[in-house]
């Protein structure tokens, strides 16, 4: 587990800083939540009544003035799109960064194989989305109890656990990417998050687009969905996984017999 | 036993040339050259060796095992350092050395210790803000920490002061007498020819001499050395020609009677012809 400890060494800062940041802004959102429920109440048909852009956001069908309704929209924006962003930064750069910080000449030369760095930062990306999502939980499950509202359990773990496996899907997929290339992981794996994101709500915005679902994992995180069926969308989910695995085993081919310059 | 045996070793990076056909055979216990200019396919060797790059053709071995199919058994018991040392960021030179140790799984704290005292490296500095001379010694200290029974140096010395050069060929001579082999890639064939039994000298990707260094620097050629006035115009069998003020210079590989004469026609107040170093020797293959 060398590998292991040492990336994780390595990412510490990014790590400390995503996390302190999304966890700080979800309290920040919960804290708030007590103020806003009143005014809430009085925005749900307006916020129903604006077509398109509702439907795209998913807050048609969702009640402002319960906890649920209201953090799973702030969540969606929140933790998923920070945690999309985190989660496929790590994943583009932790192969490729080898090669373009010219480490790998390094790390190349040691008595390991390519599947045991392939496994082991792996490893990493995993424990760094799965340490993170853990903190967030938990911060903002307390935050919930301290503002005096019931935690909606079922709904709670529902939408935090489609943010992990979307973050997940995010990493596979951006991992297999992190092996083929040997610079701008950065750019690549911001990019891959923000993409993600508006594909669904381009898949919100028009039937025709429907097929874009099943390209997005934002699709299965759609809070309206988690709330009022109280299931992440099978279909969707399949696919997502399906995704992530195909990345995962694209890195383990291209870098096993990749040419390390 | 060979501890290097290469077969038709090939490299294209698509259709760009890399190395092509070398066979080359390095005993145990041997220090030996191998030299070339930039682009020569150096490097690709050495890459090729360690599995960083696959080969496109040809095979090599390693302590008797196929590079390609034992390559994590062959990197336990070899030790390199490349031309060019970089760690990664925010890392103190200790934990760049903790770090290749656990790699191999050793406690090589001790021989570390060591070699960073002969080296004068502070091991609690961080390694982003030493000089490019002072990352050498961590790159060194990495490839020679764990005693490896193998070491493939890449320009070794880039970086380094005469003392710590110095110090840092002792090192090499010391672990090449308790049978450590060493495969030595330079551009500065001084190094080569002071340190090494056997030398290669690779040119656009193919091996065009590999001898031992005593047969290397053996040549009939001399190097003349005049100054005062003489006429060398026409003199067949110069190389490397330069005149000034009063002092010609050439390499000369012609009919000595010849230049006698030259020398006796001419004003001569002092002449030294010598045996060449392996570096005029070495720019003499590559014309």
């Amino acid at each position: 587990m060398t590998i292991v400890r040492h990336e994780l060494k390595q990412g510490r800062i990014a790590f400390l800083i995503w996390t302190g940041v999304l966890t700080l802004m979800l309290v920040v959102c919960i804290v708030i939540f007590p103020d806003m429920k009143s005014q809430m109440a009085g925005m749900n048909d307006m916020l129903a009544s604006m077509g398109a852009v509702s439907e795209a956001f998913g807050m048609d069908k969702l009640d402002f003035s319960t906890l649920i309704g209201y953090y799973v929209t702030e969540c969606g924006n929140v933790l998923g799109l920070g945690g999309a962003l985190f989660a496929a930064m790590i994943a583009s750069l932790m192969l490729s960064k080898e090669e373009g910080g010219r480490t790998a000449e390094f790390l190349l030369a040691h008595p390991v194989s390519r599947v045991r760095i392939i496994t082991e930062k792996l490893f990493a990306v995993v424990i760094e989305i799965t340490a993170m999502n853990l903190i967030i939980y938990l911060i903002s499950m307390v935050s919930i109890m301290a503002i005096g509202e019931a935690v909606p359990w079922k709904e709670f773990n529902l939408v935090h656990l489609a943010y992990y496996i979307l973050q997940l899907e995010l990493a596979g997929i951006c991992y297999g990417i992190s092996a083929f290339i040997r610079k701008g992981g950065l750019g690549i794996g911001l990019g891959v998050g923000v993409i993600m994101y508006f594909l669904n709500i381009v898949s919100n915005l028009t039937d025709s687009a429907k097929g874009l679902k099943y390209i997005t994992p934002f699709s299965y995180c759609e809070g309206a969905d988690i709330v009022n069926i109280g299931a992440l969308t099978g279909k969707y989910l399949a696919v997502g996984v399906i995704w992530a695995v195909v990345g995962i085993i694209a890195a383990y081919i291209c870098y096993s017999r990749k040419d390390i310059r | 036993m060979e501890i290097i045996k290469m077969n038709n070793l090939t490299k294209y990076y698509g259709k760009a040339r890399g190395i092509i056909d070398l066979n080359l055979a390095i005993n145990e216990g041997e220090c030996f050259g191998f030299m070339g200019p930039n682009g020569a396919g150096k490097s690709t060797t050495i890459r090729t060796l360690l599995g960083l790059i696959s080969p496109t053709s040809g095979s090599a071995a390693i302590f008797g095992k196929d590079i390609v199919k034992e390559n994590k058994n062959i990197l336990a018991e070899v030790g390199y350092l490349p031309s060019e040392a970089l760690f990664y960021p925010h890392m103190k030179v200790k934990d760049a050395l903790k770090l290749s140790a656990d790699l191999r799984k050793q406690n090589c704290s001790e021989e570390s210790r060591v070699l960073c005292e002969r080296l004068q490296l502070d091991p609690n500095r961080k390694v982003e803000e030493l000089s490019f001379g002072n990352r050498k010694k961590v790159a060194i200290c990495c490839a020679l920490q764990s005693n490896p029974k193998l070491l493939i140096l890449d320009e070794p010395t880039g970086g380094l002061d005469p003392l710590m050069q110095h110090e840092f060929f002792e090192i090499l001579k010391e672990r090449n007498r308790k049978g450590t082999t060493i495969f030595l890639s330079s551009h500065i064939l001084s190094e080569v020819q002071n340190n090494c039994t056997r030398a290669a000298v690779i040119r656009e990707g193919k091996i065009i001499a590999c001898d031992s260094v005593g047969a290397l620097t053996k040549t009939s050629a001399k190097r003349v050395v005049i100054y005062g006035k003489v006429d060398v115009n026409g003199l067949t069998g110069i190389k490397d020609l330069t005149e000034i003020g009063n002092k010609t210079a050439f390499l000369y590989n012609g009919d000595v009677k010849e230049l006698i004469h030259r020398l006796n026609c001419g004003e001569v107040t002092d002449v030294t012809i010598s045996e060449p170093d392996l570096e005029e020797i070495f720019l003499h293959y590559y014309e």
